[in-house]
């Protein structure tokens, strides 16, 4: 984890570039456009300008080539198609030869190595099209254990020029490794990058746990541990693997936190007496305040973007339906009105969509709402689909699908929220739970 | 619907009283049975102060219809009994787990677990059990004795699960 601190990302502009006049419609993809045409685009290596470069300078291409071709918003042209090859970074760009194999953006790059093993990279976008370079040349800096680091950051930069939203592959997942049978299960902590890489364990598989989530800046993680042999939530560093448990009532049991967008309040669900409410405390222990009164089930909290409010689900009206209500309690307005029943609510950090879990006629499906419960659509359906989380962007759901039967075990997959590009999300093994982190700094 | 649910529950509530479920004091309750004593080993199921008695004979579960907590006819029986048992072994506290099926979600499920293992152990205090012997934990879907997915497996696992450890009352 210390890599991360470690990791200066300097940008820096290269020299200005000349601006040629546009010919053609600039470059974009227009994320909300109904159907999407995947945009095709080449990623030849890039230049290592030194021998200890050559391989970075293959990988991070690749890995940039991944992640864009990953979104289903673009198409990588294979590089056996290529007429010309870019053999100096500095070199001009051999427009018809990238057209002529129907390239609409041509991504270049450069690596050098340096000192104490520091990568740099630099890299280019072309809209082929109009002729011109889309934006200036950048410059990233890290060390070459960061490699991946730098290349999601490399795409995440292709991603926003092209569709004008931020990206999100700078980020990491912290879900819940799953193994042995179902009538056995053992589960523990896992956090990885977006993309499944660089898997590392955050508890040993001693103790049951649940559902973890990550902290607005992604330093720590909000979960739920059967470590006392009761479900309490705990707060892990995920640095440094600390821990310390956020309550220990006895009689109690507390579960389902998530932390409110300044990171300075947990809301969480607590049963007592076999009731289940919703309630909200500081992260540093202490000022506990009740949100919800009722004997029906109160709970999966989850803030509005702004802090202000919490959409969470109840059974008040006989099943499970989604509510919002002012983040320090008071009336809760029903937002969900379609058959079946609607849990796990997930406020989009956009603020204008709510993901949720729907089961209808024994099906489970993910799907998304407006806030106000308009304009529902589902965007999967399976024998259990489960516990969505959104990209830090807003435009991806991951989320579990837990197959069927005796031999039924759980993965990640992930959707964008028109309900293109269902993908399974690589783990070394089964998982579940998984929560998306913020896109790191 | 209702009746089917009826003869589901019936069907289930015999299967598990039939059911041994090793684990936690199943099997090593037996102590090895040495060779031409009593009828009664001590500890062992035909003992009838032993956890194994409490589990195999008394009936250690009670299950519940699909998303309900109410303790059905064949469960107040059992839990009828799990009340006499503990009231004349007071040696024994009981921890008490609450299970759901896996036709819901996690959160959801946790606190219909929670919900069950509080019906359980309400009634049990109703009947004079002492309320420090009991406590209640939630497992929601995460514990299924049975994994098949379908009706005969759900109806297993939704049970609320007497668990007896040694010691009396704490508070």
């Amino acid at each position: 984890m210390n890599m991360f601190k470690s990791l200066s990302l300097a940008l820096a502009c290269l020299a200005p570039l000349a601006i040629i006049p546009a010919v053609a419609e600039p470059l974009r993809i227009v994320i909300d456009n109904p159907i999407i045409e995947p945009l095709p685009f080449a990623a030849p290596d890039f230049q290592a300008e030194d021998g200890a470069a050559s391989e970075f300078a293959q990988n991070i291409a690749r890995v940039v080539a991944a992640d864009l071709a990953g979104t289903g918003l673009f198409r990588e042209i294979p590089r056996d198609a290529f007429i010309s090859n870019v053999t100096n970074f500095a070199s001009p760009v051999q427009y018809a030869d990238w057209k002529a194999i129907s390239a609409q953006a041509l991504i270049t790059g450069a690596v050098a190595t340096g000192a104490n093993g520091k990568l740099s990279v630099k890299f280019r976008v072309f809209d082929i099209d109009n002729g011109n370079a889309l934006g200036e040349g950048l410059q990233f800096g890290g060390s070459t254990s960061s490699w991946r680091r730098i290349a999601h950051k490399v795409a995440d930069v292709v991603y926003s020029r092209i569709t004008g939203e931020t990206g999100y592959f700078d980020s990491r997942v912290v879900f819940v490794a799953e193994s042995g049978p179902k009538n056995a299960r053992r589960k523990r902590l896992a956090i990885m990058d977006y993309d499944g890489a660089n898997v590392q364990y955050l508890t040993d598989s001693n103790d049951l746990v649940l559902a973890p989530r990550f902290s607005p800046t992604g330093d720590r993680v909000l979960y739920t541990s059967y470590k006392t042999g009761f479900p309490r939530i705990y707060v892990m560093d995920v640095g440094t693997v600390q821990q310390r448990v956020l309550e220990d009532q006895d009689g109690t049991m507390t579960f389902a936190p998530r932390f409110s967008p300044d990171g300075n309040t947990v809301v969480f669900s607590l049963s007592s007496g076999g009731n289940t409410d919703i309630y909200r405390m500081d992260i540093n222990g202490g000022n506990r305040q009740r949100l919800t009164s009722a004997p029906s089930i109160e709970t999966a909290p989850s803030f509005s973007p702004d802090g202000s409010q919490i959409v969470f689900e109840s059974d008040r009206s006989g099943a499970q339906q989604l509510y919002v209500m002012p983040a320090t309690g008071g009336e809760a307005k029903r937002i969900s009105f379609g058959p079946g029943r609607y849990g796990t609510p997930v406020w989009s950090p956009r603020g204008d969509l709510i993901a949720f879990t729907k089961q209808n006629q024994g099906r489970f499906h993910i799907g998304v709402m407006r806030t106000d419960g308009s304009e529902e659509r589902l965007l999967t359906a399976s024998f259990l689909d489960e516990g969505p989380s959104w990209s830090p962007n807003g435009r991806v759901i991951m989320f579990m699908r837990e197959s069927q039967g005796a031999s039924g075990q759980a993965a990640l997959y992930s959707v964008d929220i028109s309900g293109r590009n269902l993908r399974r999300v690589s783990t070394p093994g089964a998982a579940s739970d998984p929560a998306w982190s913020p896109l790191q700094r | 619907m209702k009746h089917l649910v009826k003869a589901v529950l019936l069907v289930g509530a015999l299967t598990a009283s039939a059911c041994t479920n090793a684990g936690r004091f199943g099997d090593g309750a037996g102590g090895g049975a040495g060779a031409g004593t009593s009828a009664i080993v001590p500890g062992s199921a035909s003992d009838p102060t032993s956890p194994a008695y409490f589990q195999q004979t008394v009936g250690d579960r009670v299950l519940f219809a699909i998303d309900q907590s109410t303790l059905s006819g064949s469960g107040v029986d059992v839990l009828t009994k799990q009340a006499a048992w503990l009231m004349e072994n007071p040696a024994f506290s009981a921890i008490i787990e609450g299970h759901a099926d896996e036709q819901g979600t996690r959160e959801y499920n946790l606190a219909l677990g929670a919900r069950r293992a509080s019906a359980v152990q309400n009634f049990l205090i109703e009947r004079g059990v002492a309320p420090g012997r009991l406590k209640t934990v939630s497992y929601g879907k995460e514990r299924p004795l049975e994994i098949c997915s379908d009706e005969s497996c759900y109806a297993q696992n939704r049970r609320a699960v007497t668990v007896l450890s040694a010691g009396g009352a704490t508070s």
